[in-house]
């Protein structure tokens, strides 16, 4: 049987992404009698100059060089997957856009910042063309597999597009908000099983917007328990800044 | 050494390390001219972005900096945002955070020892083919790593950014059933961690030595510290975390724009070798006897030797791990210290004006954080420190001994010698909040 060779490659990311493939354990094994992985830096020395049936990118895209770097993939790319939330949605690299990039390269580099060129954040589909989306910060491997197994058939994968809230419930967790706490499940995308709200803690965004959000009742929900539009935007921010580019002009 | 000698290496994104390196190296003549470890990764910026953003996300955003060492960036961040705030953790959640920490040095020094180190003394290019000639090796690797990531899955919710723990304590804790779990992989962990010490026991690491001023928490009790503690150094340095700028001085070297830190000498080391040359004596019984095994006794200056250090971290963080847990399976677990995440919203924990520090060792070494906050808790300055910039001036000149040491061997051979260097350091590139590039005249 034929196994399509499938590379790895990292941008702006901290490559939890890609270790969460080598978190699956022996399960990875049973992965690796399907596919056949050429290149994967964090890993292996191997390297591949031929095309790659599938790549999958983790990383947001900061600088020119990364932006020709990913351009010159997708020319040798039959499939580009997009993975974990920097390479989807830009993710937190994006919160960088809500400074003028001078200031913020002389903040961190002192006298020595015209050596860090940077431009704003952008995820991955803002620069080429994407064929699958993994979400989260970082993936849920669950997805992935689902994800790769669609590759694998040919067939489209379809990221859920109802909120968090619904299986936050399924999950019987208690609703944030009535634990007086401001959660942006209402409006974030599903597909991580509520990863976050089922231990503990709230859900920031980080698998980007559904694409119909409840506008107005989000808006009710914040006006019911007194949270100010602003305090919930600057959340929003965390992981989705970059997105305001995809809604220019609409 | 060959007079005539020409050697130009240049390895370009240097594999199995985290984040993007180059090695360059020029000798001419038979003369070193230039050896360097560039740093290519794109910045990321994140002591910039953070100004503005509440000092209880900080921890959930830093963890981000790094996804190896999530959990250490987390701790480091708490520690340092509760320091602002004027918060002490109750002995509880000092517990569990130890707990956190033994299994993020565990996880993190398996991912190093077995698939990014383990492949050069096998003589291969990655773990991919010791599936066939290894088999058992690599299932055990991957077998110890899941059960790592298992444990912080029932502690934390996830070992790559975790949820559960954050400023002020823990949004979930284990239940009975949860610390049993805990326990019974654990417990299983150890057959696998003696395999693991046998082969060690069977590796040949190169030959080398350069002793360097090695810099570690160091601590008054009897406790191995990770968690807590002053800075300390091989050449009697002691001070507060507060003053962790006079440790890391970092400054810039002429005719290059790289930022080195160095203390009593030219450069010094963090990280496993680190520890366990200042602080062997503290490390569990069971350690101490793995490292009699490898006939591994302090001070270490090879090193190549981390590695070997960091196996011997593994046994002490894994019979560690045990104790805590079963000192709750004892003990119980106080369930009313369960915090609400968010809780800052209703002003729960006092908020004002401060300034904090977190020095915290994580797999590669000592760890700062450092947050300055206004009086509604929005964070005004930021300022990370991570190992591997501590290191990078000792990787320098570790090479500039090693090379002129080599100079007979092949191009090929000394380009492997260097990369195993690096890769013993266990460098951790993509960490770069705070990291400057390096720039040479040669260039």
């Amino acid at each position: 049987m034929y196994k399509p060779k499938v590379a790895f490659f990292d941008f702006a990311c901290c490559e939890g992404c890609q270790l969460q493939v080598a978190n699956l354990g022996e399960e990875l094994i049973d992965l690796l009698g399907s596919i056949d992985v050429v290149e994967f830096r964090e890993v292996m020395s191997e390297k591949w100059d031929k095309d790659y049936d599938i790549a999958i990118i983790e990383g947001s895209i900061t600088d020119d060089h990364s932006e020709k770097r990913i351009k010159k993939i997708r020319e040798k790319s039959k499939i580009l997957i997009a993975y974990g939330a920097c390479a989807c949605i830009g993710g937190v690299n994006g919160m960088k856009n809500n400074f003028d990039l001078e200031e913020i390269r002389k903040y961190v580099y002192g006298n020595s910042y015209q050596f860090y060129p940077t431009n704003k954040t952008k995820a991955v589909h803002q620069v080429v063309k994407v064929d699958y989306f993994v979400n989260g910060c970082p993936v849920y491997p669950h997805e992935f597999i689902e994800v790769l197994k669609c590759v694998l058939l040919g067939i489209p994968y379809v990221v859920p597009d109802k909120s968090v809230c619904v299986e936050c419930k399924f999950n019987e967790n208690v609703c944030m908000y009535e634990k007086g706490v401001t959660c942006l499940g209402p409006i974030t995308r599903a597909g991580c099983n509520s990863w976050c709200i089922n231990n503990g803690n709230i859900c920031y965004g980080c698998r980007g917007m559904v694409s119909n959000p409840a506008k107005n009742a989000m808006i009710d929900v914040l006006k019911n328990y007194n949270v100010p539009l602003d305090f919930v935007m600057k959340k929003m921010e965390m992981y989705n800044k970059c997105m305001e580019k995809d809604n220019e002009g609409k | 050494m060959k007079e005539n000698k020409n050697i130009n290496i240049n390895v370009h994104y240097l594999t199995r390390v985290e984040g993007h390196g180059d090695i360059r190296v020029n000798v001419k003549d038979g003369v070193l001219e230039k050896c360097e470890l560039a740093i290519v990764e794109s910045p990321r910026f994140f002591e910039g972005f953070l100004r503005g953003r509440s000092i209880f996300e900080a921890s959930h955003i830093t963890s981000r900096i790094c996804g190896i060492c999530a959990c250490g960036h987390t701790l480091s961040s708490i520690q340092a945002a509760e320091d602002a705030l004027g918060i002490t953790p109750s002995k509880q959640t000092i517990l569990l955070r130890k707990l956190l920490l033994d299994m993020e040095i565990l996880d993190s020094h398996i991912l190093h020892i077995y698939l990014l180190v383990a492949p050069d003394l096998f003589g291969v290019k990655s773990f991919v083919p010791l599936l066939e000639t290894h088999n058992k090796v690599v299932r055990r690797a991957l077998r110890m790593k899941k059960t790592c990531n298992d444990v912080c899955d029932i502690l934390v919710g996830r070992h790559v950014h975790p949820i559960s723990c954050i400023v002020g304590g823990f949004t979930k804790l284990p239940k009975e059933k949860d610390l049993q779990m805990m326990h019974d992989l654990l417990n299983s962990m150890r057959i696998d961690m003696d395999a693991t010490l046998e082969l060690a026991k069977s590796l040949k690491f190169p030959e080398f030595e350069r002793e360097t001023e090695y810099v570690a928490l160091v601590s008054d009790d009897n406790e191995y510290p990770l968690l807590m503690g002053d800075i300390g150094s091989s050449d009697g340095v002691r001070m507060n975390k507060k003053d962790y700028k006079k440790i890391t001085n970092e400054f810039c070297v002429p005719h290059s724009t790289a930022k080195f830190t160095k203390l009593s000498r030219d450069s010094y080391a963090v990280g496993a070798l680190a520890r366990i040359n200042l602080n062997f004596n503290k490390l569990h019984k069971k350690a101490k006897e793995a490292a009699n095994y490898l006939n591994i006794k302090p001070k270490i200056t090879n090193p190549y030797l981390n590695t070997v250090a960091q196996i011997i971290e593994c046994v002490h963080c894994l019979e560690h791990a045990i104790e805590i847990v079963e000192y709750f399976q004892n003990n119980g677990i106080n369930y009313s210290e369960e915090i609400v995440i968010g809780i800052n919203e209703k002003n729960v924990i006092p908020v004002k004006a401060g300034n904090g520090v977190g020095a915290v060792e994580v797999p590669r070494g000592i760890l700062f954080h450092n947050y300055e906050i206004d009086d509604n808790g929005k964070i005004i300055n930021a300022n990370c420190i991570i190992p591997t910039a501590q290191n990078v001036n000792n990787i320098e000149h570790d090479m500039k001994k090693l090379v002129p040491e080599i100079i007979d061997k092949s191009e090929q051979e000394i380009t492997l010698l260097l990369e195993m260097l690096v890769r013993a350091y266990d460098p951790c590139i993509s960490c770069s909040a705070h990291f400057l590039n390096v720039e040479f005249v040669n260039k």
